[in-house]
């Protein structure tokens, strides 16, 4: 292996470094949610006891203080990451509490234990996450029995568990909600010398800590609907993808997998079904969100960096090590699960048409009760609202920044592929909140994110921010809207795959749906058009006979 | 053995493809121009530019990855692929540092082409002024990272042409770097100027030495005809 070729994979990853940074890693997690909550006094309170600057080290080598995006505790930020372990609620009260211990070296709490365990986070204060499931449905109610839907599938043949998962109607619940069944006959069918099924828990997308949820209060039924998926794939592999912001799962994870090893529900011969073996593994991803994506989740298991690969061929004839290989979804899995358990009746009568089953949500921001619901798919924003006491809300934005801004003239949509699709985060905004400064954190978030393969997204995920810069700095005039929203068309057309593609949406979603809001902010230019914005840009495109010029700044 | 033949549909002009091809190289084949600027006829392709995007079966996809399969319905040459291709290639402008009128490859340039080719006047997007050196390590070759625009095809060359390994990417996204394979620069690297990745370059990035200004300005590859009139002239021949 050559030099450049480590540089380049550890380049990409936020959580590697190409010099020594600090013994202890203090990485504060950076979202409009954790800014609403008092993220910033949090960073000062650090920055303050510790001397130095957001991104630097102290001079004793001891510390590196950092923002990072979202870790998956929108529910109870501020949060941050300190040596993998998750301190939460933050104030800075607790800032002198956390530093001591971090100093009192012999503890051992530094990075050299890395995944950290259980026993370590109780030494250091704030380390605690507290149970997020705020209002379990049919999914996920009690009891909860250990590998019942792998018993049931087992019974079966693996093209009848296809079939069942198939009428059941199950789409995947990371978003992009491709039906399940037709995922797992396509990897069945191809050919290959391994199968592979990979669980996707890279949960980057801010908002959204359903999965980390599940994982944390039922490991078992994910690791069911794994080895189910496996048993109806022909896998014998299962790799469960854990986003680095979740090493804190770790033990708890491997203990899991350990007593099913010892319960005989993996390893060879599952449950005494000969000639099933499958076993699971888990790696940890190092910090980039687009290894959410699935063509990237496989280069990065693969040991490279996580840019998307081009389709086709697709994952399910050449994935992992180029083998047919599934992605699912935590939740999919857990759906498949109890699909099989519960029979695909029970599924069905839950949900709408195109939308089968229910769905969990992450919901945080201004709410009452911030955490995971789950719902019937169907339900609407504002029913949604009432259940967390959030009515109050100006703007719900639905399914993370590459989702929907939703301004409350349409409050009365649902929740569901075949209207407002998500994988689940919903954050809520209230009256006090500047919504075009919550979608310039949202910009802000791709470009930090984008991996840099293709040029629309690296470089107008840049572009689109400063456009959104000048906005809020009261600078820009109609034609610099008309020109950030064509170019934000561009970015969704040209770019290579789905972050690119929906990088644009928190800029032109809130223009379209909040137009009065930019139009507050326009430049006092002479002349100002005593039209709305949407007329004002068809004029302006028409009388000029091709898109305008930007004014220089 | 001979490839299955196929037809697919590309603004209304039916091409005949075989099994294997790209979209991008059966066109070129049948004298179709898809504007492009990583795409390289001798390389893998990677899909780093997006700039031979066309509207496959109605979704946008880029031609150089897509493979060739019967029956595909495709847009290339319409005023929004057009202007969306425009505004890429003003992206790349603006991400870099291009002052054409005294570059070494003005006039031999792809980018330079492509911009007068899609109608670019001056870029409408604020200029980024990055700070990059210039790598001038080598003996016979150097390094104008300001004019790089992370195409990769220097990386392909260098792994599968070179089998050398001398080029790669460093960091992620608006930050991300064209990087070579030691610490010292170009100069510690195995390159050498007869390798496959020094002649590669679309633009003055990876410039040999003591070559430039050979061609002087004006009469140089895309002073005389646009660039694509190459694969052009082939579908006009076969149709005279
Ligand atoms: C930028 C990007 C990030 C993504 N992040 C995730 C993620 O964190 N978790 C996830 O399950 N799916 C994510 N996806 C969707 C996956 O590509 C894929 O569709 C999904 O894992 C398939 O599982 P499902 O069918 O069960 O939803 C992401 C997609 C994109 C484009
Ligand atoms: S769209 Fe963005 S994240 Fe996706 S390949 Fe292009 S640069 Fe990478
Ligand atoms: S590399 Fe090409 S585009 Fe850049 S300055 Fe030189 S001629 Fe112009
Ligand atoms: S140096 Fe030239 S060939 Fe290499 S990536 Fe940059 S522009 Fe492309
Ligand atoms: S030529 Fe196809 S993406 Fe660059």
């Amino acid at each position: 292996m050559h030099p450049v070729e480590v540089i380049e994979m550890v380049s990409f990853y936020a959580f590697f470094d190409q010099t020594p940074r600090g013994r202890n890693r203090i990485r504060l997690s950076k979202t409009p949610i954790s800014m609403m909550n008092g993220a910033r006094e949090v960073a000062e309170a650090f920055g303050q006891s510790l001397g130095i600057a957001m991104g630097e080290t102290s001079l004793d080598g001891m510390f590196t203080l950092e923002w990072t995006n979202d870790i998956g505790m929108a529910d109870q930020e501020p949060a941050a990451l300190v040596n993998g372990m998750i301190l939460t609620s933050l104030t800075p009260l607790d800032v002198p509490g956390i530093i001591a211990a971090l100093r009192h070296e012999e503890d051992g709490l530094g990075l050299s234990s890395y995944p950290p365990t259980a026993a370590q986070a109780l030494k250091l204060p704030k380390s605690n996450v507290r149970p997020s499931l705020i209002q379990a449905g049919p999914l996920l109610t009690r009891p909860v029995v250990r590998a019942r839907g792998l018993k049931a599938a087992l019974a079966m043949t693996p093209e009848k568990v296809i079939e069942e998962i198939t009428s059941s109607k199950l789409r995947g619940r990371g978003g992009a909600g491709f039906p399940t069944g037709m995922k797992w006959r396509l990897t069945r069918k191809s050919a290959g010398k391994e199968h592979y099924i990979l669980c996707n828990a890279d949960e980057g997308e801010p908002g959204t800590f359903k999965d980390r949820m599940l994982l944390a209060e039922f490991p078992d039924l994910v690791f069911d609907g794994l080895t189910i998926a496996g048993y109806a794939l022909g896998s014998q592999h299962g790799i469960l993808y854990l986003r680095g912001e979740y090493a804190y799962l770790w033990e708890t994870l491997q203990e899991t997998l350990r007593t099913r090893r010892s319960l005989g529900l993996l390893g060879a011969n599952i449950c005494g079904r000969q000639g099933f073996d499958f076993d699971i593994r888990i790696q940890l991803g190092a910090g980039a969100y687009i290894c959410g994506e699935e063509s990237s989740l496989i280069e990065s298991l693969e040991g490279k960096r996580g840019s998307p690969r081009d389709r086709p061929p697709f994952p399910t004839e050449r994935g992992y090590l180029q083998q047919p290989t599934a992605i699912d979804n935590v939740e999919t899995l857990i759906c498949a699960a109890r699909i099989l358990e519960k029979g695909v009746a029970w599924f069905t009568s839950y949900g709408t048409k195109e939308s089968a089953g229910t769905k969990l949500i992450s919901v945080s921001g201004d709410c009452a009760r911030p955490g995971v619901y789950e719902v019937p798919f169907g339900v609407t924003v504002s029913e949604l609202l009432d259940l967390v006491g959030g009515a109050d809300a100006i703007y719900v934005q639905v399914s993370g920044p590459s989702g929907h801004s939703v301004a409350p003239k349409d409050f009365g949509r649902s929740i569901a592929y075949e209207d407002l699709s998500t994988g689940g985060s919903t954050m809520v905004f209230g009256p006090q909140r500047d919504v075009l400064d919550v979608a310039m954190q949202f910009a802000e978030f791709f470009v930090e994110e984008s991996c840099g393969w293709c040029t629309p997204c690296r470089v107008g995920t840049t572009l689109l921010k400063q456009g959104m810069e000048k906005v809020l700095a009261g600078r820009a005039t109609l034609s610099d809207l008309s020109e950030m929203e064509a170019l934000g068309q561009t970015v969704v057309r040209m770019s290579r795959c789905g972050l690119g593609q929906s990088a644009p949406n928190p800029i032109l979603t809130t223009m379209r749906n909040f137009p009065e809001l930019y139009e507050a902010r326009l430049a006092a230019v002479p002349f100002t058009p005593l039209v709305t914005l949407h007329d004002a840009l068809r004029e302006a495109v028409a009388v000029q006979g091709r898109e305008p010029l930007s004014e220089e700044t | 053995m001979v490839a299955a033949s196929f037809k697919f549909n590309i603004d209304g002009i039916e091409v005949e493809a075989t099994e294997g091809q790209s979209v991008i190289e059966a066109c070129d084949e049948a004298g179709i121009y898809i504007p492009r600027l990583c795409h390289h006829p001798e390389l893998p392709p990677s899909g780093n530019c997006r700039v031979c995007t066309c509207k496959i079966n109605g979704r946008h996809s880029a031609a150089c990855v897509t493979p060739a399969a019967h029956g595909m319905v495709i847009e290339n040459d319409t005023p929004q692929l057009t202007s969306d291709r425009r505004a890429v290639i003003e992206m790349l402008f603006v991400e870099g540092n291009h002052p054409c009128p005294y570059c070494v490859a003005s006039g031999d340039c792809e980018l330079q082409a492509l911009g007068y080719r899609l109608g670019m006047v001056a870029p409408t997007q604020p200029y980024q002024w990055p700070e990059r050196k210039i790598d001038a390590t080598h003996p016979d070759i150097y390094l104008d990272h300001d004019r790089c625009i992370l195409c990769s095809r220097c990386i392909r060359a260098s792994r599968m042409e070179d089998g050398k390994t001398v080029f790669g990417f460093e960091g992620r996204g608006i930050a991300m770097r064209l990087n070579v394979d030691a610490q010292g620069g170009l100069g510690e690297t195995q390159m050498a100027a007869i390798d496959k990745a020094a002649s590669v370059c679309p633009v003055a990035c990876i410039v040999i030495k003591r070559h430039n200004y050979q061609v002087p300005n004006g009469s140089r590859r895309f002073d005389k005809t646009p660039i694509g009139s190459d694969i052009e002239a082939k579908r006009t021949r076969r149709q005279s």
